[in-house]
Parts: structure tokens; sequence; C-alpha cells
């Protein structure tokens, strides 16, 4: 399957990754080429197969609903690029 | 000084129980290796400080176990409380963890000492560490002039282990990221069973088929190295709750009456010569140490790297959403009127790597509507069917699997620069199907090229028993008695 220069600009919003308009033909082609070899997977007979979803067969553990962890603001805000007053800051997301 | 980080873990561990050294003089002696080596690219971030005060601990514990004293590499991927812990991104520049990952935290409650952290490829993804944000990890072994790679992604870890900069590190293995640079640099590697160590605190690359393993100078010290690392974590739903047994003490040498199956579809066209010989020859020495060989099928080989390259991607595509610029790490200068998406967009943009932003994109496409079935369903179909092949041959009474571990020994740094991503991704086609099935693999040297490089061959166990993997792993050691070391030149 060969992938057009408006497919990769699509994907690449969906990622949420700027790519430069120029840059949009050497991405569609390898997208094309890694696509190409995922294309192989085609030959193969899936009829009457589950997909997986647990390499090891094993029940996920459940635990007692109580709170194990927190009330640590400041580690959590320590990492953040732009923190103020107990809050992790972004551009502003409402009008 | 400088012999003493050339001893394996086993030796330092005998040596430092019988008072003959300290861990203070061998964290010394290779901290002083470390500071020599710069030209490897190997460490990163270098931590001294931790180092010596760990070794002085050590030297006053009385009751210290197996890994007391003994200096570690610790690869970039693992979050270390308080030191930098990049994944050997751009992204996560200036990023220092407020916690520590479960296998750290085990390993220092076992006295490791931590020498500093190692390069990698970006994310892990990559072959041949060049994708780092640091700069390329090169290989202790020179076949000429060239630099060579020590492979990927875990090529610092390899690199550091194999010019005895520490006595062992930490690695992990998401399509063949501990084995193959291990075959390139002639040291062993073990990627456990899925579930046998925990991924907390690892920073996630495919969550289905990360785990994590021990990359040391010999069978013996991947065997003390892995039970420490394993065992149950809540902290980790996959984790497994099994006891962790004692690694060491199954290393009997004795493997009579075992069945190592030799699979058919693992002889590719084109290979070395000097690949299959070896490979017959390991299989020679098995049978002579009285196990029984058969020759065995694995029928859907061949779609592995596909199956991979569709579910790795996606699960890349999805855990790598978390670097948006908010939380850690690097946030992008934003222009006048720019706004949340363009925050995130202008920040992934700077802060990955072409390799990383290629495979998160291709995961995105995958996991897109209207492509969901034909890719990411199918893939996951595939998967359940490679490892069905596994489940067949065991259940023949087939105990372990050897192959080669790699199909080519260790290339030149930029010598795949200007080729299709395919063809770096075909250096994992040998390791690549036990991640998929969830199964334990170890990569140990078998002997060297024509060039001088080595080769490593690649034995895969059953499920959850390591012990006899690393047994049999350690009977083909004692018959390969692989010696060979690099000549230094950094």
């Amino acid at each position: 399957m060969s992938i057009d220069t408006t497919t990769a600009a699509r994907v690449a919003k969906l990622a949420r990754i700027k790519v430069e308009e120029a840059d949009l033909p050497e991405l569609a082609k390898e997208f094309s080429a890694m696509l190409g070899f995922i294309e192989q997977l085609n030959e193969v007979d899936v009829e009457g197969v589950d997909p997986m979803t647990s390499v090891t067969p094993q029940r996920l553990k459940r635990r007692a609903d109580v709170v194990t962890d927190g009330d640590q603001p400041e580690a959590v805000l320590k990492n953040a690029p732009d923190a103020r007053e107990g809050f992790f800051a972004v551009p502003k997301v409402v009008e | 000084m400088s012999e003493l980080s050339k001893l394996t873990i086993s030796a330092a561990r005998d040596a430092l129980k019988k008072g003959d050294i300290t861990s203070v003089e061998l964290t010394e002696a290779c901290l002083a290796e470390v500071d020599k080596a710069d030209a490897l690219g190997a460490f990163v971030h270098k931590t001294p400080e931790i180092a010596l005060e760990q070794a002085k601990a050590a030297d006053a514990r009385t009751d210290g176990g197996d890994l007391n004293g003994i200096p570690l590499g610790i690869k970039d991927l693992f979050c270390t409380k308080g030191v930098p812990s990049q994944a050997a991104s751009g992204i996560l520049e200036g990023f220092k963890p407020e916690y520590e990952s479960t296998v750290t935290t085990q390993l220092f409650n076992d006295g490791a000492v931590m020498l500093g952290k190692l390069n990698m490829d970006e994310f892990a993804m990559g072959s041949s560490n060049e994708t780092s944000v640091y700069g390329n990890a090169v290989n202790p072994w020179k076949a000429g002039d060239a630099e060579l790679t020590p492979g990927g992604s875990s090529g610092g870890s390899a690199s550091a282990v194999a010019a005895d900069l520490c006595l062992g590190a930490t690695g992990t293995d998401t399509g063949g990221s501990i084995r193959q640079p291990a075959a390139f640099t002639g040291i062993t590697g073990i990627k456990p069973t899925y579930g046998r160590v925990s991924r907390w605190g690892v920073v996630a690359f495919a969550s289905s088929l990360d785990q994590a393993g021990p990359m040391t100078k010999d069978v013996r010290d991947a065997a003390i190295m892995l039970k420490s690392m394993s065992g149950h974590d809540p902290k980790d739903s996959t984790s497994a709750d099994l006891a962790v047994p004692d690694f060491e003490a199954a290393l009997t040498g004795d493997i009579r009456g075992k069945t190592i199956g030799i699979p058919k579809e693992y002889r590719m066209e084109g290979m070395p010569a000097e690949i299959s010989k070896l490979w017959e020859d390991g299989t020679a020495m098995l049978k002579d140490a009285g196990a029984k060989i058969v020759d065995i099928s694995l029928p859907h080989t061949k779609y592995a790297l596909p199956a991979y390259y569709v579910i790795a991607p996606a699960e890349a595509s999805s855990n790598l959403a978390r670097y948006d610029g908010v939380r850690f790490g690097h946030r992008a200068k934003m222009a006048a009127g720019d706004g949340i998406t363009e925050m995130y967009e202008k920040t992934r943009a700077e802060g990955f790597g072409n390799e990383v932003k290629r495979r998160v994109m291709i995961g995105t496409y995958v996991l897109s509507a209207g492509f969901y079935d034909a890719y990411y369903n199918r893939a996951r179909k595939v998967r359940a069917l490679i490892k069905k092949d596994f489940e067949d041959v065991f259940a023949q009474g087939v105990d372990a699997i050897l192959t080669p571990a790699t199909p080519s020994s260790a290339f030149e740094l930029g010598a795949m620069k200007d080729a299709d991503p395919v063809q770096m991704y075909l250096n994992d086609v040998f390791t690549v199907t036990t991640n998929l099935a969830g199964l334990p693999g170890i990569a140990v040297p078998a002997g060297l090229d024509e060039k001088g490089l080595p080769l490593g061959l690649q034995l895969i166990g059953r499920p959850w028993e390591e012990g006899d993997l690393l047994n049999t792993a350690y009977t083909l050691e004692q018959s390969l008695q692989f010696v060979a070391k690099p000549n230094r030149w950094w």
C-alpha cells in the first residue's frame, strides 16, 4: 500500500508531531516501505484465530480499593517545565 | 588496580567475602576505567559519589548477599532517583525521577553499586545505538580502523561490560535489545520470561514485549544478577506472582536427557558460513554433553518481524503519548498565538528523534479507524500463531531451542545510514520471536568470525524455566570456551 502526503500529514496530526510540509514526501515514502514490509502478514491464514491479549495466561490481580500513595504534590510537580501554585501550567485551553 | 574491573561478579563476590578486596577498591578501579573510556560513549551519566557511598555501605555490611559491593552500570531506561534518566531522548532532557525503579531498588537492596547510567538507542528503538541523543556508543571490538556498533538498544551496557568498565549491567529487551548487543560484543545476556522482572520504573516502549535482564561476562553472573532483578511486584500488573528459584544453583553442567530443538526456519538464505558452522558446532557440543538433538519446525517464524513492526509501534504510540511537555522533560518555545495543540506538536517534533517519530506515527496509523483490524488485529492473531509454534514443539518434549543470535557480526557505525529502515530491523530476525511468545532467551558468546569479531548463539527456553535454560547455556559455555577479549584502543 502506498501512502500519499495527505495521509502522512493526517497521521502526523493524529500523533501530535509537527512535520514540515517539505518533509512530507520523504515521510510518506518511509511509511510506504514499512507498510510494504508489514503487508507480508496478509499471507498468513488467521481464520478462527483469536488475537493475543496476554502473552502469559494470567488474570489481572486485584487489590483492595484503598489509597496506597499520594500527598506529595511537590515531588509530582518537581520535573514539570512550568508549574505554578501547585498546578501544572499549560497554554489557555478554554476561551 | 585496573585488573579488578576485569573480575566476574562471582569471582568478585568470593574475593569480597574472603576479605581479599573491598568494594571501595573494586569500585574505584571501575570508576578509573570508566573515566578512561569516554571514547566508547558507554557511560552517559556518571555517578561516582553514589557509587562510593554504596561501596562504603557494602563494606560495612557483614551479612551481604551475592551482589553486595558489586559495581554495575544501569541502562538509561531505568528510573533512578535523583539521577538523570532520559531513555537517551531529548524529550526527557533534565528529567530526574523522584522514585526508583523496582529493578534498581532490588539490586541496591542486595548491595549492588551503581557506577552510572548507560547509553542506549532512544526509547530502546534501534539495533545499533545510533539513535541516542547522547551520540553513539562504540563497540570495544574492532576489525580495522572503523568504529563498530555495539548493537542496540542496550549498546552502552554491552560496550561497558565487554570493555570491563563494570562487572555487569542491566539491559532491556523488546525485540532483541539484550541478546543482539551481547552477541556483538562477546558477552552474555538473558531476556527472562515476560513477567519475571518488574517493568515498574522502566521507561515503557512496548509494554507487552518489554523485559529487563542482566548483561554479564558469563552465564553464572547472569544467573546471580537475574535472581536479584526478578520477582513479583504489585506495582506491575503483569508481573508474575511466582517464587524466584536460585538460578545459580541450577548450574550443574548436566544436561543429559534434555532435548534440544534445531529450527529449520532459522537457516536463512545467505547466512554467513561462519554462523552456520558455529551453529553446527554448538549443536554437536550439546549432543556430546548428552542432550538429544531433534529437528523442529516453527512455521510462522518469517512473520515475526512484520508482526513485531505492527505491535511494537502501536504500543509505543500509546506509551509515548505521555511526552507532551506538561509533566516532565522538554517543552518547546511557543510562538505568539500558539495554543495547546501547537505546544504538543512542536514539543514532540523537537524532543523525539527521527526513528522514534517514525515508529510513533506508524503505530498511530495501524491503530487508526479503518486500519485497526487490517493491521493491528491481524498482527495480534499472527502473534498467537507464533506462540503456538513454540507451544507445539515444547509439547513434543523439546526443552530448549538452539539458534544463531544474530545474522551477522557487528557492523560499522554509519553503515546503515542510507539504508531502508527495514534493513536495520532484520538484525532482530532471530531474537524477536521470543518477545512475541513471551519466552526466555539467552545469548552466549560462541566464537570469532574471520574478521576477528564475536558471534553469539541463542538458546530459547520454556516459560518460567530460566534455571534450566541457564544450565543449558552454562553447559554450552563450558564447551565453547570463549575467552577472547577486545584489544584496548580507547
